[in-house]
């Protein structure tokens, strides 16, 4: 995203104007992002259906509590997939614990249609999911390495002190709940709640993804045993990494829902080709 | 073949813009089969490990008061065959371990003599590639003062081990278990042939009268019912080639994550 429009035809006040949006880098990498974030998170599921159960701590198996717990009950009825969070419990079946696999029920945490593969195979998901990975930090290490040297954080991810007014931020989220989005100037940049989220996103939830990811490696814990101390274990490891997961996918529904709402063809035009249409504002050219 | 796996992969990211249609790749990435460019990255994740490791990093090893008052036993917990129920019944006196293949003085070991040989003692954490953990204490003898002491020709390259369970029933044998660690971990100063789990004899469900137990790889790798040691220069030839029983069937060979 740059506001730098002096190369473009001189526009008039109110005409609309394509200006560039997002450099090469950027969309290059959002798009093999999107590649890898599906397959991690569809190959995720089905290494997570090979023991659909999460503790904390160092150690956990069938015998310890588990805090998280998505399974199929049979007893004497019919058999019941259900999700229990603690000592509560919701029936999920046909989606989680008990779905339809080929047409028969199969006890499964995840449905075949979120994992990949689509039958139980944890050999074939964990090969998904570790060249996937690595694609994705390569991929990572490229966009983070490209947005401090060109000056892309700098220029449009760093919050000015206003934007992080209370004021300015109540009214942000107002506009927002309203749907309503930046015009003119204003669209030209990311607006504050974007910066934060974005921020949130690339700082925060993705680096915890490759930790905790990280901690679960017996052999990464070898050289990096401070790992299971900042995580707090193994098992809390694998926890935070499907709590994690679970941010990430409400982070892509709600930036598909703000895509789908704020205009998706010029939303996908900038992040296609680069170019954002704007209406021109300020002094005639 | 290269080729036509690159043009596989290639309709696999294809595809892979939509979650839907990824499920369309099941049908050249099996288990059994993987493509060989998503296989590559087994190859990196060792390198980036074992270069980050060095040679001598250890697992982390807790404290009493951690050992897991369950341990979950997984895979065999009775080996199914004649043998090895005698070998039980005599409270595995006539057991013997054998170590051979390229090696200088090849050995028959009792478990006697195991145990009269110098011990190493560790409370490790047994990750699953399934995803659960538990923490137990074992005692053993160090694999590498072990092949130190009977010498190793200059070919060789893996330690195979060979168990008495059959995980599998088949008619050739190929359900027997069997793994391979390469040199570096054979000589880790945490790999060991335990015979005992927090204080007492190993049980038959835990492995007994020996397992392996390498402490920076996965559950898998940690052979139990071991009955002989083949060291060897490639284990291409035995049985599906891939060095293990899980291997044979998809897994990694480098179990480290």
């Amino acid at each position: 995203m740059s506001t730098d429009t002096q190369h473009l035809q001189p526009a008039r006040r109110g005409e609309t104007v394509l200006i560039p949006r997002h450099s090469v880098v950027t969309r290059l990498t959002h798009w093999v992002n999107v590649l890898c974030f599906s397959v991690l998170i569809l190959s995720g599921l089905q290494i997570f259906n090979a023991y659909p159960r999460l503790h904390w701590g160092q150690v956990g198996a069938d015998a310890d509590p588990a805090f998280i717990t998505i399974g199929a009950s049979g007893g004497q009825g019919e058999p019941q997939g259900h999700l229990t969070i603690g000592s509560f419990s919701v029936p999920t079946t046909g989606i989680l614990g008990l779905s339809r696999e080929d047409g028969r029920w199969t006890p499964r945490a995840f449905p075949a249609w979120l994992t990949l593969p689509s039958y139980q195979d944890l050999a074939a998901g964990r090969r998904w999911h570790f060249f996937f990975a690595w694609l994705f930090v390569i991929n990572g290490l490229v966009y983070i390495g490209n947005g401090i040297l060109s000056g892309h954080f700098r220029r449009d991810l760093a919050l000015h002190r206003h934007e992080l007014a209370p004021r300015h931020l109540g009214r942000e989220i107002l506009d927002h709940a309203h749907l309503r989005f930046p015009q003119g100037d204003d669209a030209r940049h990311y607006n504050a709640l974007q910066k934060l989220t974005y921020i949130a996103v690339v700082a925060v939830l993705l680096p915890t993804m490759l930790l905790t990811g990280l901690t679960m490696s017996p052999g990464v814990d070898a050289a990096f045993p401070v790992l299971l101390d900042i995580f707090g274990g193994r098992q809390s490891a694998r926890t935070i990494h499907f709590i994690t997961a679970s941010l990430l996918v409400l982070f892509v529904i709600v930036h598909l829902a703000m895509v789908i709402l704020s205009g998706p063809w010029n939303n996908m035009r900038s992040m296609i080709t680069g170019r954002y249409a704007v209406r021109q504002e300020g002094p005639d050219a | 073949m290269t080729v036509l796996t690159r043009r596989r992969f290639l309709i696999g990211n294809t595809l892979g813009a939509s979650a839907l249609a990824l499920t369309g790749c099941d049908g050249w990435d099996s288990g059994a089969e993987p493509g060989a460019v998503i296989r590559s990255a087994e190859i990196v994740t060792m390198k980036v490990q074992r270069f980050l490791q060095g040679r001598d990093a250890l697992a982390r090893e807790y404290a009493e008061a951690d050992i897991s008052l369950t341990f979950r036993v997984n895979g065999t917990s009775q080996p199914d065959n004649e043998d090895y129920a005698k070998l039980a019944e005599g409270r595995f006196a006539s057991w013997r371990l054998k170590i051979d293949g390229l090696v200088d003085r090849p050995q028959e070991l009792s478990l006697t003599d195991l145990k009269k040989l110098p011990a190493r003692s560790q409370i490790t954490r047994h990750d699953c590639v399934e995803g659960w953990s538990a923490i137990g204490k074992w005692t053993g003898v160090p694999l590498g003062s072990l092949l130190a002491s009977i010498g190793l020709k200059p070919s060789a390259r893996y330690a195979v081990f060979h168990c008495a369970d059959e995980l599998e029933r088949t008619l050739d044998g190929s359900g027997r278990y069997y793994e391979s660690i390469d040199l570096v971990d054979a000589f880790h100063p945490q790999t060991i042939l335990a015979y005992a789990m927090n204080g007492e004899n190993l049980s038959v469900g835990h492995g007994a009268p020996l397992r392996l137990r390498v402490e920076r790889q996965l559950g898998y790798k940690q052979a139990k019912y071991i009955m002989r040691i083949e060291i060897v220069d490639s284990f291409a030839s035995l049985w599906g080639g891939n060095g293990g029983f899980w291997e044979d069937r998809g897994y990694e060979w480098y179990a480290g994550i």
